[in-house]
């Protein structure tokens, strides 16, 4: 049994990162006044050359996330049902479309967007929400079409999205009515390249053992990356917090207390059960050290040439983890499971996601195959909490656990 | 009209109608998505055969897809992973949604039906660039036939393709226009019947026996039939029950925006074209799927246009559950109508043939009301 350990000091970096978030979000609010255009941009979208043209990136999905962790998300889901939309659809689209239109949520509501820009590269719903969004505002939509790569990224898909890439540039630069200046964009790019080897850095720090943070800390820090993709203030923070977690794995500070296990989480992050799982797993002196989804945003590193971005971008938007072929993903999770050396992989099921859950059955058996590690699959949703049953997940990640015990025992 | 047993069959039947194609030695290339070139397929000397779920409980498929997945989905993996498909030599996986996306890379992981081909088509169908990768995709596909089949597909054989669905097209687009003229004359289920038999059978015979049909047509009496007249939307209309519930409440459908209808068989390829930019220009300015983007507004004056055309009375949206891209149209779509004064009414439908008699009584209450 547990006993009760002291708590490990909390890092410090989050105070930072929240006061950055709040500077970002009062700055996007404050876009009209100060002569700023506002894009709404999905996750996974290229927001560097937004950056570049002095466009302030809103993203409908943090939002979300936002408006999950806040456990607002029951009352506008069921908001955008009254509306007429199904309550299999997305919780992120559907807490989005009700906040448009009852301005509510954590910080009643995003700034109104004077262009959307779609990336269909994470799930085609983005590209439902966006035209709805974009009727609701009646604002121009840029759809940057990145073709799913099942087996590979073919002479055509790279033909197809290098020519959007110019097209995108075309039409911010028709929208705001002013050319790009390239020397901006390069530096734009360098940032955003810097930004997202530093936060590959930040994850992999969990390899350590006890590991300094956990993915419960990635899903909060992830934030930066999303948002401030491109910016000095990005590569600032987390050089900081690099240099914390470091610091941390040299005092041998480990987040959870006595680690024992060391455990994979797959998928989105449910929002509204942070702290709830996170302690179901303390308990067991499990740590959940990493997941496939908050390496999204460093994952395509490899695509991209710092030093001519906007060439190399067309690659690193369309390979990312979730446009892939599901064979491909389940190479990835095995390559985390020898990485971070864990004990068992967890993945949320999420009703909400549909490209990131279908395939995960199938990834489960390749996992199990080929590294014998117990995998316990929970079905949930990242932000609508009516369909979470706390006693009978509670129930399986205790049978979970018992299992990895019995496993890890015997390696 | 005795053709119409023929369609029937062929759909009732899918693996005997696949069995005897087989026995003539052709290879039979499977598909699940209007977006599907059945042409080149065809010219490759294959047969194009479009696949339906049968219904089957869910025992095998549960292993691989969660339960949040649409009924077509898990149903045809399901037959696959049974055995039910076992007639297949190959299968082609047009990009679509998310769920098709997914199905695609299940069943290139766990079944080896011979040929796989993924054909991801452009999503967005409204630039000059994709229209150039559109192109790209299909000449890329007709490669890999060519490859795997160890043939060439001459620019005649295609075009001799394209002229044999232009007219399974034109005989299908005639019997529509029959029965928006004389409602009630042709019933639902028949109707339903000719489109998916016609995207199964052997494609010579199905265009003979449409041809008879039109033929036929012409000397049939057309009493009038008194009937609210009725416009479909949706995706796969896989429910024969549904037309004749419509039916039995006193309506006919006229017209509909169905992959299983209007928008397989509406629109030809141009026969003046260059074949591959010909089939490549039919997929961008057709009736759209919900999961491309052809503008903001382009399904909802699609159906608009529908149902002025028809003159119909009303809407009925059936709604495979868990299909997204249509759910997320359906408020904006019953808000267009509702402006020009069109009522509406969605139906969740899915393979499980469950509540029958709730679905009958909705339809009724709906009929009345128009």
């Amino acid at each position: 049994m547990p006993d009760n350990p002291v708590a490990p000091p909390k890092i410090k970096a989050a105070k930072k990162m929240r006061d950055l978030m709040t500077t970002y979000y009062l700055e996007a609010l404050g876009a009209p006044e100060n002569n700023r255009l506002v894009a709404w941009i999905t996750s996974g979208g290229p927001v560097e050359p937004l950056v570049a043209m002095d466009i302030i990136p809103v993203y409908p999905e943090n939002h979300g996330a936002m408006i999950g962790s806040a456990k607002m998300g029951e009352d506008l889901c069921a908001k955008a049902e009254d509306m007429g939309y199904s309550g299999d659809l997305c919780s992120y689209a559907r807490s989005d479309i009700a906040c448009a239109v009852v301005k509510g949520g954590p910080i009643g509501g995003l700034p109104r967007p004077d262009m959307l820009i779609c990336c269909n590269n994470i799930c085609g719903t983005v590209l439902k929400w966006y035209e709805i969004q974009a009727r609701f505002f009646q604002v121009p939509l840029f759809i940057f079409d990145t073709p799913v790569c099942h087996t590979g990224y073919s002479s055509e898909i790279a033909a197809y999205v290098t020519a959007q890439v110019h097209e995108y540039v075309a039409f911010l630069e028709q929208v705001t009515g002013k050319k790009m200046d390239p020397d901006k964009m390069n530096e734009v790019g360098r940032l955003s390249y810097e930004g997202q080897r530093l936060w590959q850095q930040v994850l992999n720090t969990t390899a350590h053992k006890p590991s300094p943070m956990s993915a419960f800390d990635a899903f909060f820090f992830l934030a930066l990356i999303v948002t401030l993709r491109g910016t000095q203030i990005a590569v600032d923070f987390y050089k900081d917090l690099i240099d914390e977690l470091a610091q941390r794995v040299k005092d041998g500070i480990g987040v959870v207390p006595n680690e024992t296990f060391r455990l994979l989480w797959d998928n989105l992050p449910v929002w509204h059960r942070l702290k709830w799982l996170s302690d179901r797993f303390s308990a067991h002196q499990a740590c959940l050290v990493a997941d496939t989804y908050t390496s999204a945003w460093c994952g395509a590193l490899k695509y991209i040439d710092e030093n001519n971005f906007l060439d190399s971008m067309a690659e690193a938007y369309t390979r990312i983890y979730l446009n892939i072929g599901v064979d491909q993903m389940a190479e990835e999770v095995l390559e985390m499971v020898r990485f971070y050396d864990v004990d068992g992989l967890v993945m949320h099921s999420n009703r909400s996601c549909k490209p990131y859950s279908f395939g995960q059955m199938d990834i489960m058996q390749i996992v199990r195959e080929k590294t014998g590690i117990p995998v316990l699959m929970i079905e949930a949703d990242m932000v609508d909490p009516r369909s979470f049953s706390e006693s009978q997940i509670e129930t399986r990640i205790e049978a979970f656990m018992e299992i990895v015990r019995l496993k890890a025992g015997r390696k | 009209m005795k053709e119409i047993v023929r369609f029937h069959e062929a759909v009732n039947q899918p693996r005997e109608t696949a069995g005897r194609i087989r026995q003539t030695g052709q290879k039979i290339i499977g598909y699940l998505c209007s977006y599907a070139p059945e042409e080149l397929i065809h010219a490759a000397g294959c047969h194009p055969l479009r696949l339906f779920s049968s219904g089957h409980d869910i025992l095998l498929a549960e292993n691989h897809l969660q339960s949040y997945c649409c009924s077509l989905v898990r149903g045809v993996l399901e037959d696959s992973l049974a055995g039910r498909l076992d007639f297949l030599d190959g299968t082609v996986f047009p990009h679509t949604c998310d769920s098709m996306q997914r199905l695609s890379d299940i069943w290139r992981i766990n079944r080896r039906h011979g040929f796989f081909a993924d054909l991801v088509l452009p999503v967005k169908l409204t630039t000059p660039g994709s229209a150039v990768y559109l192109e790209a995709v299909l000449s890329r596909f007709k490669a890999d036939l060519e490859a795997a089949l160890g043939t060439s597909i001459t620019d005649a054989d295609l075009e001799n393709s394209i002229c044999l669905f232009n007219q399974i097209r034109t005989h299908l687009s005639a019997i529509h226009e029959f029965r928006v003229r004389y409602p009630g004359r042709i019933r639902g289920s028949d109707m339903n019947a000719l489109v998916k038999g016609a995207m199964i059978m052997v494609r010579e015979d199905a265009a003979t026996l449409l041809s008879g049909m039109v033929v036929s047509l012409q000397q049939l009496p057309v009493p009038d039939l008194p009937a609210k007249r009725l416009v479909l939307a949706g995706s796969v209309c896989d429910s024969p029950d549904l037309f004749d519930a419509i039916e039995a409440a006193g309506g006919t459908v006229v017209g509909d925006d169905l992959c299983t209808g209007q928008r397989w068989f509406d629109s030809l390829v141009s026969e003046d074209r260059p074949p591959l930019a010909a089939l490549a220009d039919r997929y961008r300015t057709r009736a759209t799927c919900p999961a491309k983007h052809a503008g903001l507004t382009s399904r909802a004056d699609h159906l608009l246009s529908l149902v002025d055309r028809t003159r119909a009375d009303g809407v009925i949206f059936p709604m495979l559950k868990f299909c997204d891209p249509h759910a997320f149209d359906h408020p904006y779509l019953k808000e267009c109508l509702e402006a020009r004064g069109i009522r509406s009414m969605a139906l969740e439908i899915d393979d499980s043939r469950q509540n029958q008699g709730q679905l009958a009584t909705r339809i009724e209450t709906f009929i009345q009301m128009l």
